[in-house]
Formats: C-alpha cells, structure tokens, sequence
C-alpha cells in the first residue's frame, strides 16, 4: 500500500469514525427499547444525558466524514502523478475497482448524516423528544454504512498497485466506451441542458411551493434528488466541455483545478449542500403533525428550504455562467 | 402557584444502598409570599428545593407550575423554565472566583445570548438597587460575607424569575446580617416576587416576614 | 444573530476560563504545539523537496535510453542515434555523456557530465559548491585525479556551479567532451546514453514501446516514471516518519484525555454553578467545545509557523538525515516554501482530530454534572 500521510489519515479517521458510530449504536439500541419520557426512574435520566454525548458524537463524526470527503477527492487529485495514465483523480479512482464505490459510499454518508442531524436537531426543540426511537433507529442504519465506507476505503488503498496502468478521464468519460460514465458523457448537451433546467425549475417549484404552503416536503426532497442525479449527469455531458473548452473532455474532477478558477467547488458544494438540505427537510416533515413538533418543523423547514433554494439558485447560476463565459460555442454542432 | 402531588425521590435505585430522600410530598406553594421549609439535617428538604425549583427531576410525582407540568420535561426544558421563572440563592453564595462582581451577575443570562448593552445596563441596575454599584469590578474572592450574598441575590434576580429560592441563607451570617437580609426578602415580596427558603435559624422562620412554615421529617411533611 | 452573540459569550467565558488556569493549560498547548510542529515540519519539508525535484525534472528530457549488456548498463553506440530514425512525436535526440568518478581523499562520488550549453576550455572544469567545500577549492585551483589509464590528470578549475541549484549540482563537475572522453577512456563513437524530447505527454508511451521495438539491446527511462518513484519514495518516507510518530500522538492523545477529565474540584464546583444558575448540559458541552478549539487553534497555528521557520529558515536542520538520504556531500540548499490545502487538512486530521475525539467524552462526563450538586 502506499503509505502518505493523507492515505494514512484517511484511514485512520475511517477507522475512529466506524469506532464512535458503532458506540452510538450500541446506546441506540438500549434507547430503542427502554426510552420512555414520562418516567424519572434513574435509568431514563441517565439516557436522556447519554443523548448528548450521542447527539455530540454523530456531529463530529459527521464533521469528519465531510472533511474527509474533500480529502479523499483532494488526495485522488494529487496522487495522480503516481499512477501511470493518470492525469486526475479519475484516473486515481480507476486504479482499483473499490476506487469509485468508496466516494459514492462516502457521499451517501454525507447525505444520511446531514439528514440526521437535521432530524435530531428539530427533536431537541420539542418538550417530549417525540422522534428519540425513530432517531436511533436511524442511527442503527447509518453505522453500518460508515462502517462499510471504511472497509471499503481500505480495500480501496490496500489494492492500489502503482504498477498497473489505469484509465483517466479520457478513457472513462468518453462516449464510445461502456458502462455508465461512457452513457451519461454520450449525452448529447441539445438533451442534457434542457434536462438540467427542467429539473432544476421542478425543484426549485416544488421547495417554493413548501416554503410557501408548507406542504409537499417529501415532492421537494424527491425533486432535488432527481435535480441532483440530472445536474450531475449534466455537469459530465455538458458544462464540462463549456469550462474546459473542449467537446470532449467529460471529467468531472478537473473543475476543481486551479486552472479553471475553481468552478468545481462553486459548481459541486452548493448542489450538494442544498440537495442535502432538501432532503433533511423532506425527512423531517413527514412529522409536521406531531404537536410538539408543529411549530419548530414550520420555522426550522422555513429556513431550511430558503437556504436550499438559494444554493440549488446559486448551483444555475454558476452553471449558465460557465455555459455563456465559455469561448466554445458549437453553434450548429450541438444547437 | 406551585402544586406538588405525592412527590417522591430515589438515589441508587435497583442498588442495594438505594434511599428515598423525599417518600411522598403534596403541598401547594402559595405566590407572593415568603414560605419557610425546615427540618433537621437529612430530612429531605434540599431534595425537595431542588426539585421544586426544577433543578431535578422527581422519581414518581407531579409538579406543576400554574397548571403547567413540570416533572417530566426533559433537562433541556427543564433550565429553560428555571431561567425564567427561579432564581437560586445558595447557602455557600457559590460565584466563581477570578470573575468581577458584575461578570458573575451576568452570568446566568449568558446561554441565552441576550444584546450585550442591555444586559450590562440591567446587571448595574441590579448592583445599584442592592448597594453594590461601587463593587462592580472586584473580584468574587475580595467580598465580605454580606457583599458576597447580596451579589448572589442580584444573580438570581437577573433573569427576572419570578420565585427566588434560597438555601440556607443566613447560614453564614451574623446577626446583623441576618436582619439585613430579612429586610430583603420582604423588599421582594413587596416587588411582588415568591420566596422559598429553608433554614434551621429561628430568626429566619420565625420572623413576622415569613407567611408559613413548612416542617420536614424523614422524607415527609411533619403534620404542623 | 442570537446564536451569534451566544457564542461569543461562551467564547468570553472560556478564554477567563483558560486564563484562570494558565499552568494546566500552558502545559497542554505546549505538548499539542509540539505534535503540530514535528508532523508539521515532515509534510512541509518533504513536500518542498518533492515540488522542487519535480520542477527540476520538467527540465530534464523525456525519455532517456540506455544500453543494456547482461542486465547492466553499457556504453551506448553513437549510431544507434541513426538507427532510431524518425520517429513522430520525437523533436529532438543526441547523446550525453556523464560518469561517476570515486575521490578516495574525501571518500566521495562525483558526477561527471558534459554540459550541451556552455563551452569549457580543454583541462578545465566547473564544479558544484559541494565539492567546493569538501576540497576547499575555488576558481584557479587544480585538481588531481588518476585515470583510467592509471595516469594523474589535471583539471584547472574554471568556474563554480551556481550555490542556489545545489540540490542536484552539490557532486557535479563539467568537463568539455574531449578532455571526459580522454579522462574515462571511452571512444569517440560511444555514449553514456541517448535522450529524446517528446512534446506530447501522451506520446512518450508509443514512443518508449517504438524505440524498444527497433533496438532491443535498449531500455528507455521515462521522465514520469522518475516523477513517480520520487512521489512514490517521499510519500513513502512521508509514511513512515508520521507512522513512527503514532507513538508520539497516542501519548498525546492519553495526555489530552487524562487533562480533560482530570478536573480540580475546583473546576468540578464551577461546572456545578453554571449548571445551577441555568446553564443547560448542552451549554457546557459548547463551552468546553469552544476551549478545545481555541487551544487546538492556538497550537496548529503556533506550531505550523515554527515547521514553516524551521522547515524554510534552518533548512529543517532537525531532520535532514532521515529524509535526505545518506551521501558524503550534503548539498546546502533553502527549501523553497509551498504550502497547500491538502497538506493542512492531512494534519488537521493527525492532530486537532484525535485531540477532539480523546476530550468528547470527559468534556460530556464534566458536562452531565448535575445542577443541585452545588446544594448537597
């Protein structure tokens, strides 16, 4: 394995994280099965002070998780000198099959984590916790999942050989390929585009729609999902080629290099922070007629859902940016 | 105001040095008033203060606040009512040392994140009305005993509680002190506030301020 | 804008707080700045030393071909040149002609080399400042050494490598071509070896696979191939340095932790009020979370800029052994500053991160302290 400090330290926390999770877990189940708010037997004091070492942990696992989702990307990015035919950090996630099932694992994490969070922090404002089991139930289904995204980050680097020679961008990304990366690249930007705005306004629609009515939650957290997966599959096909000037590179990756100013992360952090707002808002109204709960999900899922809305706008915005900025034009290639 | 229903309390419950500090209280708290509680060492009436001033919570029982239950709200709720509503006196004073007479008045409402301005302006307010404009800036550990009171009491009155509560008070004064502080309580009671206090000091439960007495035994009222 | 102000007063409470305890916490920060500065200094050094071989290499051609005879390098024939042809993608190729050459009077290796860009008179040569040193040797000077043919040849030294490329030119000595060929007895129709310039990166494969193809006694060595050993090597040393630190960092960790639950009854009493007076158990935790972090800021800060002077400014004087290698010559060079983001998470994650995980639960432990401690 190649041992640098950043493969170490992803590792590392990987393994803490799983540590902490499982902790949780195991207070999980006890809370599931003895919880009970109207009691003051000693058992339940205790656990109700518990929930705050619990609710404490999760937040910086979480935290840790999210940090450690930028390095691994990061890190893909500069070990790509040590892999030969890899220019990026495609190449370095092509190097072994666990490449890329480690960042769509850590993705996931990222998303059930921000949900939860969300969910825990709207409970903790009702006089009567009334989602402590539904909470730790869920809890009991994310620490598997971090548990498997450390196990597969290690397979991951434990299988890296330098001596193979991968794939990069050029290879994967290119419609003439298989497999789901060569689909999604042979879209064509005259269907792509479309697509994106379409879906982007049926989002933006449906959390306007929420925050104006408070209704319609779960269509708003669907909606951005769905508005999630087109604009990544817009971003490979179309916006790509608009930043890099050039039909045919499709790494999605590359955006984040300095030679394009950045524009990945202006592009991928508000998408992503708002299709995760979006769907912790979904999560959490499903309860809205809990009367403890009515009041805080009304002003909570307000201020998430205007939030969401600005970021999903703002994710447009830099899109039809890059778009119109760029110097390549296809007129009459592609429109 | 306040209503206690058959109110009991348990430390080490299920273990083998398991015991009841409170077996079984109802009583009703009237406001605007000052109540005593005594009773000897080890009959319950701290435990009792404490959970009636929402510093803990009973093992069985019920206690409410103007109709308002308040035994099984979780610690969160729980502080934020006692923020409200009660103000604590406590027998040792208990202000942190190495902070100034007015940050260790401050203090209570910090969680709350209040305008900075205002809530000097009332910190002071309070300083003054007990004496104590000139000690704003010393520190905790210069004060003398009556000094060191009055500032605990301008604490407790800074989230504007309604009911202060005070532990063993005079525990630690002499007799002009004591007198002083007496004079206090009935200056609240005239503000309009309810005073709960426990005490051994015949001074204290038998001055003409305090409206009823309430005798504590093992855990139990004692039939007056 | 509540939560705002909250915080700042919590921050207010906590720095009083560490104020009032300077003793303990002076210790603390000074074990967690020294963690900072040791895994901080191995990531800026190595780091420096990797970016400046890399950018030293972009010089360097693309792909370099030596002559294999029973596994071993050999001289390389100068029509081999001829041979090769024309090959697309190659815009330029010749031979190059360099040696090493053992000085018994210092006990060293000396790189000899024939430079294609400046004109050395016959019997002249320029040396590294490494030499330079060892052999206290400036312009003017003479330097013996026998040859290959066993007879003492001197050299006039004619001008000196410039101090600042001292990484790699430290052992070098240029020597113009007749005066080398004459000193290590090679002919004139051979070289030590033959490089090619390649334009397109992506061509050097095809290009590599074309010349083994048309002379098999050959391998060729690619510049990214070197890239890559260098990164593979440092990331390694990189690797091993910070996993013999682990030692280091658990204890930090046990120190961190026994520091955070080993609280004074003092500290104890105060919890005590806070929670009386109405702090909620989540108020505290937030407190004590604030003063974790201005200590872990304190620390990552203060100790980043001693590894950035002592990395930059004492050339890492603490560690050159371990991550230069061993040679006679150490070559005096100022790592050049780079700093990047990857960098900084990678020690966030190896310092202020365990610290976090190792004070979560005794912060929570002090924080659960019950409210009516104070009245028993």
């Amino acid at each position: 394995m190649l041992i640098s400090p950043p493969v170490l330290a992803l590792n590392a926390v990987a393994l803490i994280v799983t540590f902490l999770m499982l902790l949780a877990a195991g207070f999980a189940v006890q809370v599931v099965r003895h919880w009970d708010i109207a009691s003051g037997s000693e058992l339940q004091l205790d656990m109700e002070r518990r929930t705050y070492l619990i609710s404490t942990l999760v937040a910086y696992c979480f935290a840790a998780e999210l940090v450690s989702l930028l390095l691994f990307v990061y890190n893909a990015e500069q070990m790509s000198t040590q892999f030969v035919g890899a220019m990026c950090a495609t190449g370095v996630l092509n190097v072994d099959p666990w490449g890329w099932p480690t960042l769509f694992l850590k993705i996931a994490v990222f998303f059930s984590g921000a949900a939860w969070l969300m969910l825990n922090h709207v409970d903790n404002q009702a006089y009567d916790y009334p989602l402590v089991r539904v909470k730790y139930a869920l809890l009991l289904a994310i620490a598997p999942l971090v548990a498997v995204e450390a196990v597969v980050q290690l397979g991951y680097f434990l299988g890296m050989d330098p001596d193979v020679i991968t794939s990069c961008c050029g290879a994967l990304f290119t419609p003439e390929g298989g497999g789901v990366a060569a689909e999604v690249s042979a879209l064509e930007p005259r269907t792509a585009m479309p697509a994106l705005y379409a879906s982007g306004l049926a989002g933006l629609g449906a959390g306007a729609f929420y925050w104006w009515r408070r209704r319609g939650g779960g269509a708003f957290a669907v909606l951005t999902v769905t508005a999630f997966l087109v604009a990544l599959a817009a971003i490979v096909s179309s916006v790509a080629l608009y930043v890099y000037e050039h039909p045919h590179h499709h790494c999605p990756f590359c955006i984040l290099k300095s030679g394009h100013h950045f524009i990945g992360y202006w592009l991928y952090m508000p998408l992503f922070a708002a299709t995760a707002l979006a769907l912790g808002v979904g999560l959490i109204s499903r309860w809205h007629r809990v009367p403890s709960l009515k009041q805080v999900i009304e002003a909570d899922g307000h201020r998430f859902t205007a939030v969401a809305l600005a970021l999903l706008g703002l994710f447009y915005i830099v899109a039809t940016y890059a778009v119109l900025s760029s110097n390549l034009t296809m007129e009459g290639v592609w429109w | 105001m306040i209503h206690l229903e058959q109110v009991k309390k348990a430390f080490n419950q299920g273990r083998t040095n398991e015991f009841w500090a409170v077996r079984g209280i109802t009583l009703e708290l009237e406001a605007n008033r000052a109540t005593v509680l005594k009773g000897p060492s080890g009959s319950g009436k701290t435990t009792l203060l404490s959970m009636i001033g929402c510093l803990s919570r009973p093992t069985s029982g019920r206690i409410t606040l103007e109709g308002r239950l308040l035994s099984n709200l979780p610690e969160r709720f729980m502080t934020d009512v006692r923020r409200s509503t009660f103000g604590f006196i406590f027998q040792q004073f208990n202000l942190i040392k190495g902070l100034t007479v007015l940050e260790n008045v401050m203090l209570p409402a910090y969680p709350l994140g209040p305008d900075h301005r205002a809530l000097k302006q009332a910190a002071l307010g309070l300083l003054k009305q007990f004496g104590l404009a000139d000690r704003a800036d010393y520190k905790a550990e210069w004060l003398s005993g009556g000094e060191a009171q009055r500032t605990a009491i301008c604490r407790a009155m800074i989230n504007q509680p309604r009911i202060l509560i005070a532990d063993e008070p005079t525990a630690n004064l002499d007799t002009r002190l004591v007198r002083e502080f007496m004079a206090m309580v009935r200056d609240l009671v005239d503000m309009g506030k309810t005073v709960l206090l426990t005490s051994h000091d015949p001074m204290v439960f038998d001055s003409p301020q305090v409206a009823a007495v309430l005798e504590m035994r093992d855990g139990l009222l004692a039939e007056a | 804008m509540s939560f705002v102000r909250k915080q700042k007063y919590l921050i207010d409470y906590t720095l009083s707080s560490l104020g009032r305890r300077p003793g303990k916490n002076l210790g603390l920060l000074l074990v967690y700045t020294l963690i900072v500065f040791m895994l901080a200094s191995v990531m800026l050094f190595t780091h420096s030393l990797r970016t400046e071989a890399g950018l030293v290499l972009q010089e360097s051609p693309e792909v370099i071909l030596q002559r294999m005879v029973a596994g071993r390098h050999d001289l390389i024939p100068a029509d081999y040149l001829d041979r090769i042809g024309r090959v697309r993608g190659v815009s330029e190729k010749y031979g190059r002609l360099w040696g090493y050459f053992y000085d018994p009077a210092v006990r060293a290796n000396y790189t000899l080399m024939v430079p294609r860009d400046r004109e050395i008179v016959p019997g002249g040569v320029v040396i590294g400042a490494g030499i330079a040193r060892t052999r206290g040797l400036d312009e003017g000077d003479f330097l013996t050494f026998r040859s290959s043919a066993g007879e003492p040849v001197s050299f006039r030294v004619v001008g000196l490598l410039d101090h600042e490329s001292e990484l790699v030119s430290a052992d070098l000595m240029l020597v113009n071509e007749a005066t080398f060929r004459e000193f290590f007895g090679i002919a004139e129709d051979y070289y030590t070896d033959i490089v090619l310039r390649v334009r397109n990166p992506r061509e050097v494969r095809k290009v590599a696979e074309k010349l083994a193809v048309k002379l098999p006694d050959t391998r060729p060595i690619l510049r990214d191939e070197i890239l890559r050993t260098y990164d593979a090597i440092f990331g390694w040393r990189q690797g091993i340095v910070f996993v013999l630190l682990g030692g280091a960092i658990l204890a930090f960790v046990i120190f961190a932790w026994d520091k955070a639950s080993g609280l004074s009854a003092e500290e104890r009493r105060e919890i005590g009020i806070l929670k009386a007076i109405g702090w909620e158990t989540a108020d505290v935790i937030r407190m004590k979370f604030w003063e974790g972090a201005i200590v872990s800021l304190a620390a990552f800060f203060l100790g980043y800029l001693l590894a950035y002077g002592h990395v930059f400014y004492l050339s890492a004087a603490l560690f050159e052994p371990v991550l230069k290698g061993w040679a006679v010559l150490y070559p005096e060079f100022q790592p050049v500053p780079f700093v990047d983001g990857l960098q900084v998470a990678t020690l966030f994650f190896f310092t202020v991160f365990p610290y976090t995980v190792a004070t979560i639960v005794p912060i929570w432990q002090a924080s659960i302290t019950d409210p009516d401690t104070v009245m028993r």
